[in-house]
């Protein structure tokens, strides 16, 4: 019993992660249409950003912060420079995205070094539980908690506000949201640096939890992320929650009972969604 | 004297490669219902589209209470004043009647949700589904949705395409006296193939053919006309 409560927390925890950056890629290619393969990149960032403001400050919730505000304005400089001359080009989306992505990757090495850095674990949330034979490491029950609460406000956001109300009808017609009178380009822009802020929230999350943030870490993770908006439903917040469940518990359960399958669940998984429901689990059109 | 409110002059429009609109021209009426006519591609839609800036006008000009609005984007035309129901409604099919509604009110003033009032009175049935979600209504329902939120805003122009389309006799009878209402407090624009609703609710008319005006006056005037009707419209 012990075995299977470890494995959900390890899966749990690992999902809440592919989560954070999956949940950003859905609502970007709901709304936007933007295929945004430059999106583990910001992950990555925010993994480096939120290390680097954890050594310089000694405080976690500092470090998030600042991940959290070095994603929106790397977001920002992303949407203007990079997707705007894009929409609804999906090739040239492609393209560029991969090329930026690279892009990004290869300034943490400028920024931070070629080499692995370690990320540390903030003492509060160091160590772990013991409930009988049950050891649970608080900071993995941290990034559920994290994770659960992301979704609750995101969710309250696009369900009880007009903007979440206006966010969600561009999702389903963009064309009327405009003879609305609504600025769609500036929904755009913001909903792009909240996606991408979120992406790094999931990066500095991820730092301790790994132990070590890489530069290659972005696109390992983006994997995962878009096969999560699939199986999810492209432009759904819950589909992204469940499918990145899903995809966590998984892996997690796969990597221990049969090692070999481990990096092929999440594609067989997606494989047989789309065969049963090519639309993803849920889907967020009207 | 009625104050023109809207003005198209020589308007053309491609699509991609496509040349729509070759020189449409008419005006719109303070408080008049002006509609346009013409058979199925004639460019009737995307008149309406050239208008919102949805399918911008390559050159022409529109002026809208004495602006030019040809270059804007789509957005401060509506704001400036003019709603919109397209063809296809055009409904947040996730959102309910109440959030299509509200996605659609810029202030959530006394003012707004007294003309909130008003649409519901005007369409009983939105009140009705208040919480049902806009794709689970039938057309005629949806129809009415879509009229009551261009009409929201306080629009000072109402741009209707099509509200007659694929719905029951009585559901389009009820839509007609819905306009005819709206036009007490609003000037609107009609596109219609409906001859028989057109010509029952429309003050001025305009005819359109392969993308050009071809004629426009008083719709009195073409009821009578039964060459123009039978060499444009394909009736009479």
């Amino acid at each position: 019993m012990e075995l299977i409560i470890n494995l959900l927390i390890n899966g749990l925890a690992t999902g809440m992660l592919i989560f954070l950056l999956a949940a950003g890629l859905t609502l970007i290619f709901g709304l936007m249409d933007v295929l945004n393969f430059a999106h583990g990149g910001l992950f990555a960032w925010g993994a480096f950003s939120g290390v680097w403001f954890y050594g310089l400050t000694n405080s976690f919730t500092i470090a998030i912060i600042g991940a959290i505000l070095t994603g929106a304005v790397l977001g920002f400089i992303t949407e203007k420079i990079i997707i705007k001359p894009v929409y609804g080009n999906h090739i040239q989306q492609i393209l560029i995205t991969l090329g930026f992505m690279i892009v990004l990757s290869e300034m943490l090495k400028v920024v931070f070094g070629p080499n692995q850095i370690a990320a540390k674990t903030p003492p509060l949330l160091s160590g772990s539980w013991e409930i009988g034979d049950v050891i649970i490491i608080k900071y993995r029950l941290f990034i559920i908690v994290v994770g659960f609460l992301v979704f609750g406000v995101f969710q309250f956001i696009l369900k009880r506000t007009k903007i979440g109300l206006i966010v969600r009808a561009g999702v389903m017609n963009k064309e009327m949201v405009q003879a609305l009178g609504i600025n769609i380009k500036q929904v755009f822009l913001y909903v792009f640096m909240v996606g991408a802020a979120l992406a790094a929230l999931g990066g500095a999350l991820m730092a301790p939890y790994s132990g070590v943030v890489y530069a290659e870490m972005g696109m390992e993770f983006a994997i995962l992320a878009f096969i999560v908006v699939v199986i999810g439903g492209m432009g759904s917040f819950p589909g992204s929650l469940l499918a990145a469940i899903l995809v966590g518990l998984a892996g997690s359960f796969m990597a221990y009972y049969v090692p070999a399958l481990s990096l092929a669940v999440n594609m067989m998984l997606m494989a047989i969604v789309l065969i049963f429901r090519p639309q993803g689990l849920f889907t967020a059109k009207g | 004297m009625m104050s023109i409110l809207l003005k198209v002059e020589n308007v053309q429009t491609h699509i991609g490669q496509y040349h729509i609109l070759q020189g449409v021209s008419f005006e719109a009426k303070e408080g008049q219902v002006s509609v346009l006519l013409g058979r199925n591609g004639a460019g009737k839609t995307t008149t309406l589209k050239t208008i919102m800036g949805l399918t911008p006008a390559t050159s022409g000009t529109i002026h809208f209470q004495d602006k030019e609005i040809t270059k804007q984007a789509t957005h401060h035309i509506a704001s400036s004043g003019i709603g919109y129901v397209p063809e296809d409604q055009g409904i947040f099919g996730a959102l309910t009647v109440e959030e299509n509604l509200k996605v659609a009110m810029r202030k959530e003033d006394d003012a707004a949700l007294a003309r909130q009032e008003y649409v519901l009175e005007l369409f009983p049935d939105l009140k009705k589904y208040w919480k049902k979600d806009g794709g689970h209504l039938s057309g005629g329902q949806k129809q009415m949705l879509s009229m009551a939120r261009a009409f929201i805003n306080d629009s000072k122009l109402l741009l209707i395409d099509e509200p007659s389309k694929g719905l029951a006799p009585v559901v389009i009878e009820k839509v007609m006296e819905a306009i005819v209402e709206m036009k007490k407090q609003t000037t609107i624009i009609l596109v219609e193939q409906n001859f028989i609703m057109a010509s029952r609710i429309g003050d001025t008319y305009t005819l359109i053919d392969d993308g050009e005006t071809v004629r426009s006056g008083q719709m009195s005037e073409l009821v009578q006309n039964e060459e123009l009707k039978r060499q444009y419209l394909g009736i009479g």
